[in-house]
């Protein structure tokens, strides 16, 4: 045998050795078993993170020469929903966010009326699930203030944001737990950067759940629902990229 | 374990070399740091920039871009999984973060309270000495590795590298890492602002990683020279042959 036909069999060796450690990774990866291990070990953050940080911990505030001289915009920039379209058209002066679910009292509030409220006002890092950040601006009223305007029913657990923009046939939403909703920095941003939210970042309404990543903060808020469960909606998992990707409900990591 | 009782064993002796809890940590955090490696250089695939500071993203400057924004900067041979996933790679990041950082945690722990970190990885002070690194490095450099009794014992080239994992590169890829976490930055703010903003953590957590790969390829060649059957059984049952002295 030459040694050209040794190389090219140590080669194939190689070669098949990586393919199957590639092979085995992408099976296990697949197994239901291990993937619902795995899962449970992620799901062990949520209680862990709320462990470590006392309740009221607030996201690091930044100051205005921290911000981020230009903010990505991402995910849907523009909803081509034909309602949307009018209400932008209009500059949403006849558009309401409508508040229901468990709640005594469903709502519907214009932005005049989200405006009146008690703001707040934060400079916070927004962390992409991908891996970049952009500091910005952001100001509304908290989303607890809205919350107790409505007066949650008992079974209220998971505050549900249904969003006007697609991603195909499919509508953005996403959700968080009644912690975060009550959490101080927990807003409704309609404000950005001292100028009105630009319909890139998600005019009229964006959610600011400022102690998670950046797909938990949705765009084009149009309706806030209030239920005891996150089963029967949608995919089921409690967001869009939770039910298309599997991406993690709680997005504190 | 080097608390030899009776008389010194000599090369070609059948001697117990490594703990079982060395063995089990050191396997455990094997597949760890494969698995973390593997998903992570998937995450990075998902933005491959990196940055310094709070803050960074594709209008900013980044000081490292690997490959084309819309391209893949590491195949899929070098991923888990194989096919780009960003969720499939954090299910299985976040998940084996526990195995690094608590195996890491529980490690050093136990040494510390067996004494293998101050019998066998500190570093003496006649160690310290660059005349007696310098005399390991060209040793190391000649391929002439210690024989008899002396195997059983780390030499500074060993206590520095080891100790360098595990004090400071494996720390700083779980503090890293945590700083990376929102929900952590709100809980322990000082160590986002300790390693420079949640970009820098990011940064430091890339460059580590790969600190880590040199150290592995290193460890690998290492083995690998010094007789890989015999160290590979020293580090699965836990008994090693020492090598015969030199004529």
């Amino acid at each position: 045998m030459n040694e050209e036909g040794r190389f090219t069999r140590r080669g194939v060796l190689a070669a098949g050795t990586g393919g199957l450690l590639v092979s085995a990774c992408d099976r296990l990866n697949d197994s239901p078993a291990v993937r619902g291990l795995l899962e449970k070990a992620d799901a062990l953050h949520m209680p862990a993170q709320r462990l470590i940080a006392p309740q009221g911990a607030l996201a690091r505030e930044f100051t205005e020469s921290q911000m981020s001289p230009v903010f990505r915009a991402n995910g849907n920039t523009a909803p081509d929903d034909p309602a949307y379209r009018r209400h932008a058209g209009s500059g949403f002066a006849q558009w309401a966010l409508r508040v229901d679910g468990l709640v005594r009292h469903p709502l519907a509030l214009p932005l005049a009326a989200l405006r009146a409220m008690p703001q707040r006002s934060q400079i916070t890092r927004h962390d992409c699930v991908e891996g970049w950040s952009a500091i910005g601006k952001w100001q509304g009223p908290q989303l607890g203030a809205v919350l107790a305007l409505a007066g949650l029913l008992p079974g209220a657990r998971y505050a549900v944001f249904h969003c006007a923009d697609r991603f195909g046939t499919a509508p953005y939403y996403e959700s968080i737990d009644l912690i975060d909703a009550f959490h101080p920095q927990t807003i409704l941003a309609w404000r950005m950067n001292d100028r009105p939210l630009p319909i890139a970042h998600g005019a009229p309404l964006r959610l600011r759940a400022e102690k998670q990543l950046g797909y938990k903060q949705a765009k084009f808020v149009m309706r806030i629902e209030l239920t005891s469960t996150l089963a029967g909606l949608y995919g089921g998992k409690g967001g869009y990229w939770e039910d298309r990707s599997g991406y993690q409900w709680y997005a504190g990591i | 374990m080097s608390d030899a009782q009776g008389p010194e064993p000599k090369g070609g002796d059948l001697v117990r070399r490594h703990r079982l809890s060395t063995r089990l940590w050191h396997w455990i955090n094997a597949v760890a740091v494969l698995v973390m490696l593997m998903s992570g250089l998937m995450i990075f695939n998902a933005h491959p920039r990196l940055y310094w500071g709070h803050y960074g993203a594709d209008p900013d400057h980044a000081w490292l871009q690997i490959g084309r924004m819309d391209g893949i900067a590491f195949p899929g041979w070098m991923t888990l999984p194989s096919h780009y996933s960003l969720a499939d790679a954090r299910l299985w990041h976040l998940a084996f973060a526990w195995v690094l950082g608590g195996g890491l945690v529980f490690y050093l722990v136990w040494s510390l309270l067996n004494r293998h970190l101050w019998r066998d990885l500190r570093v003496t002070r006649a160690e310290w000495c660059p005349a007696h690194i310098w005399r390991d490095m060209k040793a190391h450099a000649a391929l002439r590795f210690p024989t008899g009794a002396a195997a059983l014992r780390y030499n500074v080239l060993q206590k520095l590298a080891y100790g360098a994992v595990l004090f400071v590169l494996l720390p700083l890829m779980v503090l890293t890492g945590l700083a990376m976490a929102p929900g952590i930055d709100a809980a322990w703010p000082l160590l986002v602002d300790l390693l420079g903003g949640r970009q820098s953590a990011r940064s430091i957590h890339f460059i580590v990683a790969f600190a880590l790969v040199a150290f592995f390829l290193v460890h690998i060649a290492m083995v690998v020279l010094a007789g890989p059957l015999n160290e590979l059984r020293a580090m699965i049952t836990g008994w090693y042959r020492l090598p015969q002295e030199r004529e």
